[in-house]
């Protein structure tokens, strides 16, 4: 029976989590705009000692969650509307422990993901993108050779969220992309866990960003960065048969809809601003008038709204899916490129429609215009979202739809 | 609990709908449209669904209870066969519906059971006024309260079926605020007048009414003495509306994308273009959320619950999505979308209605 009826479970994490948005998130988001490269370390802190015992996705398995995933999307839409870059900033598994879940074996999960439940605040990050490549990653030239009882890894990634914080401030893990034969695309294609520490593995740059300053991106160089043999994710044990590219790309259809949710948080955030604001002014929202009789500016926050709403039922529904365990790869696209066209215009319109003082860093208007557009980039662009979905839609393969 | 998946009965119901869809009104979609007229078919072979006596209590005659989201399940695909066809198989609704949630005790029991027999019974409502500036809220045609009866003024327009049906729910303001009038279609002072000549919906029959001095019995106000909740009839019109917007884009985007993989050009399928690619995956992408935002009103509506802001983003989304979708549609098909032998420019026609209609049906 179709039911938008949200459990009392997920009103419960997501009251928390916007207690949390509004408290610990919202009146520092500015300063860390402003202090790119800050580590926010009193949020951390908090979110380690207190936040993570409530909110059920950022410390798996420490609740029995009825609908663990349709939680994590109202959780992430909620902090996100405090502060994207906070929200990312987040110490816990992050979908470098998805990864983990998917493709390693019982063994690996327990001594990779172990440290989450530990004492010490700790991070996870997630190495694919490379600077000739990020959204054809099966183009990936990152090597791992075989070395007695060790894989050696070189090569150079990009964009690593999270880079620094899991390798230097944690003693956390990267989950880093790498290829054990080039010649053989995607199917060579594996997955290794390289732990903080782990010499050979350089940070040697962090990213100067149009948003999102919070969490930090960084670049990572592996130099001979010596792994143990049993660091390569595989679910079989058996390196050959190892099902990486397959089994990671599945993880995608689990983040897509939380990348979407976090757009979700933002746009939403932008559009309470507005109607804050007009409210104040005594300017009211009609929903029960003719369209054609509303004002510009009424029109345009009606539209916003439709808009909004349109894309969080499509997270809903992505996510309703992943609890049930039953394909969405569609759905999770349809949701990530909903959510990074809204978020887009929704930002953009937020700061037009309040003058000199949307363009103003006073306010938060053009920070989160600048933060926005990331959930357009990242988890795969706007385009190759559609890419995946004409896919589908049309029963093309690769080939024949490039 | 968030679902979205309906239940088996309204899976049955679907299926059903969108098969005698297909049979009864896609194929005969072009033709009616040519002669702006209904097809018998249409009414005859749809009301063998039983979708109306299916949503009135045994105690007035039918056999089930209503349910905002099985109409908007059904009315998708209704209006994916066509729409003039949905619209002239859901008329009945018009005025039964509003009874069903508004009427007296006395109202239902004397006015449903009409609507319960094996035989169609056109009905219809006149809510429209012939001017831009339209307000639901702020009507022109005024009811006036006279002893025992109320005298109703006005001009109304696009009135459904207004020449076949019994009876027509009037609305009209009554001190300011929009109430609704059964009104005899033999009534004194009820004149139909002439054939609205519109864009689209063009086989499904509207017309101009005048309304001059027209009396009814205080018995025919809707609700009584306490009158009806007009907000809500409102809401549930959007939904209906927008459910069939639905249903026109989806034939839209459906026809496009199997154009699109037949048609070559360069040496290939158009649609292995991204530009062409995108363009279907984002129609289905908006589809998809307006199609939540759908059942989500309904879904308000059925828990009896407030949904006068997600009726009217809905009214609003799909309203918009209808009209770029078959607008797309109308573009992949290139020249073809241009020429009435395609169904697309129909959709298009169609499809723009939306925004401008309010009150021509209800579910
Ligand atoms: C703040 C931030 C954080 C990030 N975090 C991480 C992280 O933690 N780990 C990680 O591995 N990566 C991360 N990324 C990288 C991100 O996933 C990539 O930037 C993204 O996949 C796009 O790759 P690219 O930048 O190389 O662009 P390109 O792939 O070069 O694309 C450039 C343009 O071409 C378009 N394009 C490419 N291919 C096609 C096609 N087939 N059809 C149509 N259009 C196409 C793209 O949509 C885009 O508009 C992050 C990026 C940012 C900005």
């Amino acid at each position: 029976m179709i039911s938008f009826e949200m459990s009392e479970e997920i009103r419960d994490q997501k009251e928390y989590a916007e207690k949390v948005s509004r408290e610990k998130i919202r009146p520092y988001a500015r300063h860390y705009d402003e202090h790119e490269h800050e580590v926010p370390w009193d949020f951390v802190n908090f979110i380690w000692d207190e936040a993570r015992h409530h909110i059920g996705c950022l410390l798996p398995g420490s609740m029995e969650l009825e609908e663990p995933f349709m939680s994590q999307v109202h959780s992430v839409e909620a902090l996100s509307w405090g502060d994207q870059g906070f929200y990312l900033a987040i110490p816990w598994p992050a979908l470098g422990g998805t990864a983990v879940r998917a493709t390693g074996t019982e063994e690996q999960i327990e001594r990779f993901l172990k440290r989450f439940q530990g004492e010490e605040v700790t991070w996870a990050s997630m190495a694919l993108t490379e600077a000739h490549c990020g959204s054809d990653s099966a183009a990936i030239r990152t090597r791992a050779v075989r070395d007695g009882d060790s894989w050696v890894l070189n090569g150079e990634k990009l964009f690593v969220s999270t880079a620094r914080e899991s390798m230097i401030n944690s003693k956390g893990i990267m989950i880093v992309w790498a290829t054990i034969d080039p010649a053989a695309g995607r199917k060579g294609m594996r997955l290794f866990v390289v732990e903080a520490g782990t010499p050979g593995l350089k940070i040697t740059r962090q990213e100067k960003k149009l948003g999102m300053r919070a969490s930090d991106t960084a670049v990572v160089v592996l130099e001979d960065c010596r792994v143990p043999l049993e660091n390569m994710l595989s679910s079989t044990g058996d390196p050959q048969k190892a099902k990486s590219f397959k089994g990671a790309m599945a993880t995608f259809d689990s983040a897509r809809p939380t990348a979407a949710a976090s757009g979700v948080g933002i746009a939403r955030a932008t559009l309470d601003f507005l109607k804050e604001r007009l409210a104040e002014n005594g300017i009211p929202l009609r929903y029960d008038r003719p369209r054609n009789q509303l004002s510009a500016i009424e029109r345009d926050i009606v539209d916003m709204e439709a808009q909004l709403e349109a894309a969080w039922l499509l997270v809903l529904k992505a996510a309703w899916l992943v609890d049930r365990k039953k394909p969405n790869t569609v759905e999770s696209s349809m949701s990530k490129l909903k959510a990074g066209d809204i978020v887009t215009k929704i930002t953009q319109k937020g700061v037009e429609l309040m003058g000199t003082l949307g363009y103003s860093r006073e306010l938060l208007l053009e920070k989160w215009m600048r933060d926005g557009k990331v959930i357009d980039l990242f988890e795969g662009t706007g385009q190759i979202n559609r890419l995946i979905v004409a896919r589908r839609i049309l029963g093309y393969t690769g080939r024949e739809l490039k | 609990m968030y679902s979205f998946e309906p239940t088996d009965d309204q899976k049955i119901i679907v299926d059903e709908a969108r098969k005698l869809a297909e049979r009864e009104f896609r194929s005969r979609m072009r033709e009616n449209d040519e002669k702006e007229e209904p097809a018998p078919e249409w009414s005859e072979e749809g009301w063998k669904l039983g979708l109306l006596p299916a949503s009135i209590p045994e105690e007035y005659g039918g056999f089930g209870e209503h349910s905002f989201l099985t109409w908007v399940l059904a009315a998708e695909e209704l209006a994916r066969g066509d729409l003039s066809a949905a619209l002239v198989l859901a008329a009945p609704n018009l005025v039964a519906v509003p009874v069903l949630l508004c009427g007296t005790e006395e109202q239902k029991k004397e006015i449903l059971p009409a609507f319960c027999s094996d035989r169609y019974r056109a009905a219809s409502a006149a809510l429209l006024e012939p001017r831009f500036n339209f307000d639901p809220a702020d009507l022109k045609t005024k009811a006036v309260q006279k002893g025992g009866d109320y005298v109703l003024s006005g001009a109304k327009c696009n009135v459904p079926l207004a020449d076949e049906a019994g009876e027509i729910l009037v609305y009209a303001s009554l001190d300011g605020k929009t109430q609704a009038f059964l009104v005899p279609k033999n009534a004194p002072g009820v004149a139909v007048k002439k054939r609205e000549r519109n864009m689209g919906m063009k086989a499904f029959p509207l017309y101009s009414v005048a309304l001059e001095e027209c009396v009814v019995p205080s018995a025919n106000r809707l609700g009584g003495e306490n009158g009806c909740d007009f907000r809500l009839l409102l809401d549930a019109s959007k939904v209906g509306l927008s459910a069939m917007a639905l249903g026109v884009a989806r034939a839209s985007y459906e026809y496009a994308r199997d154009y699109a993989k037949e048609r070559k050009a360069f040496g290939e399928a158009i649609a292995q273009r991204q530009s062409i690619a995108f363009t279907l995956a984002e129609m289905a992408t908006d589809l998809e959320a307006a199609r939540m935002m759908v059942w989500k009103a309904a879904w308000l509506l059925d828990r009896g619950l407030d949904a006068t802001r997600e009726s009217f983003l809905a009214a609003n989304f799909t309203g918009d999505m209808a009209v770029t979708v078959a607008d797309r549609a109308v573009q992949i098909l290139g020249g073809y979308g241009f020429i009435r032998e395609f169904p697309v420019e129909l959709w298009l026609r169609n499809a723009r209605g939306f925004a401008v209609m309010e009150g021509i049906t209800i579910v």
